[in-house]
């Protein structure tokens, strides 16, 4: 699949994915293997990404490939633009006043900040759990229904149908099914998590980010979520910010370790991308010696 | 010391009385000031009430409820009821107040707080309402004099124009207090799942702000209900009913109140203390609703 530039030749309709129309079937010409191979296909192709917040780089030179079907993990100290990075896949930047994003950013072969990309088009197939478990103040179905009916979907048997496959999807169905009209703020952290991950999964995403998403959980929530996540891989494409590098080995497939120098033009501390590779290679046979001393837990 | 001595020397349970010391004499010291700092807000409240009751009571109930439904007498110094239209002419310019400031201030709130932000003219608007506010309530009314009342006569449009110039810097600056308690994960949540920035306000942010935007406007409300200043000017002060909300002049139970306490009259006199009690009555229940609106949409969450 050749890459191709959205800037340029702007009346052109890119051919694989069209973000400002409907959605449509993502494409399917690389069957992707299980695991970590090269003919996995490329679902983010990052060349020299960099993300400001105003004048100040935040996030120097990323220049990574994630692939379909896989579960990828950043990991590194706080600081290090983990979560600046994730937050460049589904144009969260968008709503931060000040940040902005540079180089190049391809969602198979489209440029994700091309101009006539729509941030909401691009939200509905790159889906995001956040660190705190933030369910809407609303009821456990609306809250899965809520991405369902901003795209448009008002039939209830509809609604049903989705809300109860997310939810079981999710496997939280079995505890919530006889009260799906409670507020979700009754839920424990753990299952609000869960709902969470049912509301992203709920509107059809190819890949759902997930910032720290066990952070706020204790150790049997996190093993849930963790399960979860082996079972979603094969549907979708997962990128998990972590700091918990047990997390990162027991469930991703590739492992991108980032760090924190001091940038050189501005005099500041700036993340930066050190080694990305499969995960059992980053964790038993890591190239750089920042790797190394990061998950020996000699620093950070 | 025997060994026995020693022991129960060692094992004798802390002391953890109170002392006496400055430290705790001075606090009860400022526990009794607060309590009467207490005391000392409720007596006026308690004192109003009894005023108003007591006087307004035996009037309102006197061949109830003809006081709330009769016609106000045209000759003020016949005794006896009522004040239908007064209660009619506050209900029509309170409430079309409302519908002007309410969706007003609410729309304009959500722009600054929404889009406008932090930029220049946001920043002016913000200020001219918070100007807007420290404006007397007689002013309002001179504006609604010149501008309105004079072209198209007396009528509880008018008034109800000045007691929305009034209420919206209240609403407004209500509405933008409760969009800023919204936290932004919930914003976010919404982003992420594909909802626009339109929608994410319409079905998130507003409806999580919505408790208390209704009790912040509907305490506006009820202080408008009590405005009297800019009513004299705009509304007129009519005696009969006069359901037609923009033409002739109408009444309001503030008017009859300023009218009537300052005759010469007996009856007319008791008259303002009946329309007293229902003015408090009637900001009473509009308070009562908006706890309660705000109860059931708590309960949803």
């Amino acid at each position: 699949m050749a890459p191709q530039d959205l800037n340029k030749g702007s009346d052109v309709e890119p051919p694989a994915v069209r973000l400002a129309g409907p959605p449509r079937p993502a494409p399917t010409a690389n069957p992707p293997k299980k695991g970590a191979g090269p003919a996995a296909s490329i679902i983010f192709d990052l060349e020299k990404l960099e993300v400001f917040y105003g004048a100040f780089r935040a996030v120097r030179e990323v220049t990574m490939q994630i692939f379909k079907n896989e579960i990828t993990a950043f990991i590194g100290p706080s600081g290090c633009g983990k979560t600046t990075v994730l937050r460049c896949f589904n144009r969260m930047h968008d709503v931060t006043p000040g940040a902005r994003v540079a180089g190049g950013l391809r969602y198979h072969t489209a440029d994700l900040y091309g101009p006539r990309v729509s941030a909401t088009e691009v939200r509905r197939r790159i889906g995001m759990v956040f660190q705190k478990p933030n369910p809407f103040p609303k009821s456990i179905y609306e809250n899965v229904a809520f991405g369902l009916r901003s795209k448009g979907i008002r039939s209830k048997d509809d609604l049903d149908g989705i809300v109860e496959k997310s939810l079981r999807s999710a496997a939280l169905w079995e505890e919530v099914k006889d009260r799906l009209r409670a507020s979700a703020l009754g839920l424990s952290g753990g299952q609000q998590q869960r709902l969470c991950i049912a509301r992203t999964i709920a509107v059809g995403p190819e890949v759902v980010l997930m910032d720290e998403p066990c952070s706020a959980l204790d150790p049997v929530a996190t093993a849930r979520i963790e399960e979860l996540m082996r079972d979603l891989k094969s549907n979708f494409t997962i990128v998990i910010v972590t700091h918990n590098m047990q997390q990162a080995a027991r469930v991703s497939d590739r492992t991108a370790f980032f760090t924190t120098e001091v940038d050189a033009t501005f005099g500041r501390r700036t993340g930066t991308l050190v080694e990305y590779d499969e995960t059992n290679r980053i964790f038993s046979n890591p190239h750089d010696e920042r790797t190394e001393n990061y998950i020996t837990g000699r620093f950070g | 010391m025997t060994a026995g001595e020693l022991v129960a020397a060692i094992v004798a349970p802390p002391d953890l009385s109170a002392k006496r010391s400055w430290r705790s004499t001075k606090s009860g010291a400022m526990t009794c000031l607060m309590f009467a700092s207490v005391v000392a807000v409720v007596l006026p409240l308690v004192a109003v009430l009894w005023a108003v009751f007591s006087r307004g009571l035996r009037v309102a109930l006197h061949g109830f409820p003809a006081f709330f439904i009769d016609e106000i007498p045209v000759v003020a110094r016949r005794p006896g009821p009522g004040m239908g239209p007064a209660i009619l002419g506050t209900l029509l310019s309170t409430g079309a107040a409302t519908l002007i400031a309410l969706p007003l201030g609410v729309a304009g709130a959500v722009y600054l707080h929404e889009y406008g932000r932090t930029n220049r003219f946001s920043r002016l608007v913000r200020f001219m309402s918070n100007v807007m506010t420290g404006v007397p309530s007689i002013v309002m009314g001179l504006f609604i004099y010149i501008t309105w009342t004079l072209r198209f006569g007396y009528s509880a449009f008018g008034g109800a124009l000045a007691l929305a110039c009034l209420m919206l810097p209240v609403v407004i600056g209500a509405t933008e207090q409760m969009l800023k308690l919204v936290p932004d994960h919930l914003r976010e949540a919404s982003y992420a799942v594909g909802t626009s920035k339109s929608r994410t306000i319409m079905a998130v942010v507003l409806p999580a702000a919505a408790p208390g935007i209704v009790s912040g406007a509907l305490l506006a409300v009820a202080r408008a209900a009590g405005e009297t200043a800019p009513l004299l000017f705009a509304v007129g002060a009519a005696t009969a009913y006069n359901p037609n909300l923009f033409v002739e002049a109408n009444t309001a139970l503030s008017i009859q109140i300023f009218g009537n306490a300052t005759s010469s009259f007996v009856g007319a006199q008791d008259r303002a203390w009946g329309a007293a009690l229902t003015l408090v009555l009637l900001t009473f229940l509009i308070t009562l609703v908006a706890r309660f609106v705000t109860a059931r949409f708590a309960r949803r969450r």
